[in-house]
């Protein structure tokens, strides 16, 4: 409290030298001239000024979860095909292959949870401030929270992530080899 | 010696490694910090991944198969052989590569044991085979290897270790698995039976419940049907100075027979569905067929109510829709392979169908030739009827046709389908019930796959003291065989005779006495003797000579030889000797020739080349 309301005396020292700050500090006055504007000030929130900066992903932990998927459920065999030529029956027996390789590679691989532990279709309330990258909002966003709503999707939370260790050497490009049988 | 910080219990299974640890400083009493070591190993090229098994499998690479880069573990570089996941997942591909049931190798008594002979059917020039042996030591060097990356102040040589072996093992086979270890540099090492381990489990598990679950008179049938072998002990419960004691009274055979020959016999069911269709599958279809059909299995045997489970055998090509074939499982079909062709209902007088001892047989793997788990089982129950004569507080003995067991522990993969834990103990019940006794309680509460290698570790930390302990020694007796001295009959093998050398429950780090028979070696030569152990004849004492024996009553095993040294002597000289049987502390069989003048021994050895597998 008493950083953001200065006594009376602490007051006077700082018009005193803001007065003289203003006059030979062309940049000191620019930020003044926001302040009383009404501006948010630059150095107490910079964050809020500079642009958010954009991260590429890192792709060998994307390529090496690809690979996992295709060493156990054949995934992308099963992507890279044209299902359209095949009827319902032939899909759901390859789905099967993949649906029972990919979730035991899932579980082996990475510890996921449910965000929401209510079942989906109950009425749940959002308190102020709640996680809106772990929630998200829907259909009638309006007004202030607490929102109440029906759960549609309870989410999906990874909290636990073991990736196998990769050798330095390996090309993680290789999803899966070409085999030559002999 | 640096005191151990750990009691470290290895599960050296035919299918699979585990490797379970006891902080002995921070536990007492049925208070114990157990954990179980995760074990890294590459699970594809290039990829090493910690699990909490190590798959009993070793491949064997052509130099040209992988990038050298590929190949490297957390602790070494590129090495000449692929151990756990990847060995198997790509030994399905390639066969004459792997490297499989070394275990079951180790304890096959016509085979050469040192010999490299693993994989039986690879090309000689092109694949550096390996011995049993040599498999058992190389699993070991990985599980050491691991433990010391993650505990580089504690290594495992210097750790109390107790590696498991199958009740059945012979003297040969628990020594080479002793041999293995000591290889690998473990310096503290004990043995220890499987089935025990599990009860050992058991009894850990329940923290001190144990002693309110069963009582004096109490005998404990220990089922142990794991990937490979079915494992068969009786453990007695008595009493000593009013507390509760545990007795191991008997093992079974040694019987190779356990879930993979369940899981292919299904395979082979349904692939002769499919080749009736028209289909053909190659040997990697085949595998994934196994796998499919295990899945199916454990589906149909949860749950009662559904009829069929789909199997999907993928193809080997890209073309998954297209390329896979569809097939399915149905109950009848596991009921009739599995349940009955396995696990059969059969009175308590069945007994397997004998076993053929061809002279010639083609060299391969002494499987089970009866798969009836229900049928070894009775036969198992009705040899050991004297099993808990001498046992204070054991009332019956005579009277049943077969021993009577109050309790059963089941262990191994295959009881995950609780289906068929229900099918044994109700055929085990309905023997009982026309015996006039009652039903066998079931001990609850043990992990199928781990408990083994938990039991070990726990057997560690009882054995400083701080718990109860299994008795019982040697499950078998030992006979060395001695011609007789009759006139030689010309196409009649001369009798033989068997002379007691170790009586039976011998305990680690015992002595028998030096029977008073004589027999001459020559110096500088190798002498063989046949040698003969009994499960069954209990009161027989060092020194005693058998003239006549049931085959029931007596399992010949594998020769032993005798080699004394020409050092002080001239070779060819006869030297008289008499032979002394101990029990070492790390549990196994010591056999020693003594010259009747001077206080020299020499080992016999007990595992030696068999003339049949020359």
């Amino acid at each position: 409290m008493s950083e953001s309301s200065p006594s009376v005396l602490s007051r006077l020292l700082l018009a005193l030298s803001a007065f003289w700050r203003i006059l030979i500090d062309p940049r000191f006055a620019g930020r003044v001239a926001k302040l009383s504007a009404g501006a948010p000030d630059g150095p107490l929130a910079p964050s809020r000024l500079e642009p958010q900066r954009l991260k590429e992903a890192e792709p060998n932990a994307a390529l090496q979860v690809l690979g996992l998927l295709q060493q156990e459920g054949r995934f992308i065999d099963f992507l890279e095909e044209d299902v359209g030529a095949y009827s319902d029956a032939e899909v759901g027996a390859a789905a099967r292959v993949v649906h029972e390789g990919c979730k035991k590679s899932l579980r082996q691989h990475f510890a996921i949870e449910a965000v929401r532990a209510e079942s989906e279709g109950t009425r749940v309330t959002l308190a102020e401030g709640f996680d809106a990258s772990a929630i998200r909002v829907t259909g009638q966003v309006v007004g202030r929270p607490p929102f109440t709503g029906s759960l549609t999707h309870k989410g999906w939370r990874v909290t636990e992530v073991r990736l196998p260790q990769v050798a330095a050497a390996h090309d993680l490009a290789i999803l899966a080899p070409a085999e030559v049988e002999l | 010696m640096r005191e151990a910080r750990f009691a470290v219990g290895i599960d050296l299974g035919t299918t699979h490694c585990a490797l379970s640890y006891v902080d002995l400083g921070s536990s007492e009493g049925d208070e114990i910090a157990q954990d179980l070591m995760k074990i890294p190993q590459l699970t594809a090229p290039g990829s090493v991944e910690a699990l909490s098994l190590l798959p009993s499998f070793l491949y064997l690479p052509h130099p040209d198969e992988f990038p050298p880069g590929d190949l490297i573990l957390p602790w070494s570089g590129p090495e000449g052989r692929i151990l756990g996941e990847m060995a198997r997942s790509v030994g399905a591909r390639t066969p004459i590569r792997l490297v499989s049931s070394a275990k079951s190798w180790l304890c096959h008594p016509g085979v050469d044991r040192r010999g490299a002979i693993l994989p039986p059917g690879a090309p000689d020039e092109e694949v550096a085979r390996l011995s049993p042996y040599e498999a058992s030591v190389r699993y070991l060097e990985h599980l050491r290897n691991a433990w010391n990356h993650t505990h580089p102040e504690d290594e495992l040589a210097g750790q109390e270790v107790t590696v498991t072996v199958p009740a059945s093992f012979d003297p040969a086979a628990r020594e080479l698995t002793a041999e293995a270890a000591q290889a690998v540099g473990f310096e503290r090492l004990v043995l220890l039976e499987e089935p025990q381990a599990a009860l050992y489990s058991w009894i850990h598990g329940s923290r001190g419940e144990w002693r309110n679950q069963v009582r004096v008179g109490d005998m404990i049938l220990v089922i142990d049907v794991g990937g490979g072998t079915t494992d068969l002990s009786l453990i007695a419960v008595t009493e000593r100075e009013g507390a509760l004691e545990l007795t191991r009274v008997a093992v079974g055979e040694h019987i190779l027979l356990g879930g993979d020959n369940m899981d292919l016999a299904l395979a082979h069911l349904v692939k002769g569905k499919l080749t009736a269709e028209g289909k053909s599958l190659d040997h990697w279809q085949v595998q994934a067929l196994t796998h499919g059909c295990r899945h199916a299995k454990e589906a149909l045997l949860a749950d009662p109510d559904q009829d069929a489970v789909p199997v999907v055998v993928p193809s080997r090509g890209t073309r998954l829709i297209g390329g896979s074939i569809r097939t399915e499982l149905t109950r009848e079909e596991v009921t009739r392979t599995l349940v009955e062709g396995f696990f059969p209902h059969v009175p308590a007088s069945a007994r397997p169908a004998a076993r053929s001892r061809a002279a010639l047989t083609q060299l391969g793997l002494p499987f089970a030739q009866d798969p009836a788990v229900t049928r070894h089982l009775a036969a198992f129950l009705g040899m050991q009827t004297g099993a808990a004569e001498d046992l204070p507080g054991f009332a019956q003995g005579g009277g049943g046709s077969f021993l009577h067991p109050t309790a059963v522990l089941f262990n191994g993969g295959v009881f995950k389908a609780g289906l068929l834990a229900e099918r044994v103990s109700q055929v085990l019940n309905d023997w009982l019930a026309s015996e006039q006794a009652p039903p066998a309680r079931r001990l609850e509460g043990a992990d199928l796959d781990l408990s083994v290698a938990r039991g070990a570790a726990y057997y560690g930390y009882v054995r400083r003291g701080a718990g109860v302990r299994i008795r019982g020694g040697t499950a078998r007796s030992y006979y060395v065989g001695v011609e007789s001295a009759m006139p030689a009959v010309p196409g009649l093998e001369p009798p033989i005779q068997a002379l007691c050398l170790a009586p039976f429950g011998m305990e680690e780090g015992t002595e028998a006495d030096i029977p008073p028979q004589e027999f001459g070696l020559v110096v500088g030569e190798p002498v063989r003797f046949r040698f003969f152990g009994s499960s069954t004849r209990r009161d027989d004492q060092v020194g005693i000579l058998l003239e006549d024996w049931s085959p029931e009553e007596l399992d010949e095993l594998e020769g032993i030889q005798a080699t004394l040294p020409a050092e002080s002597r001239s070779p060819g000289e006869v030297v008289p000797v008499r032979l002394r049987a101990s029990v070492t502390e790390v549990g196994t069989l010591l056999l020693e020739a003594m010259p009747c003048s001077g206080p020299e021994h020499w080992k016999v050895e007990l595992n030696v080349r068999s003339p049949s597998g020359e």
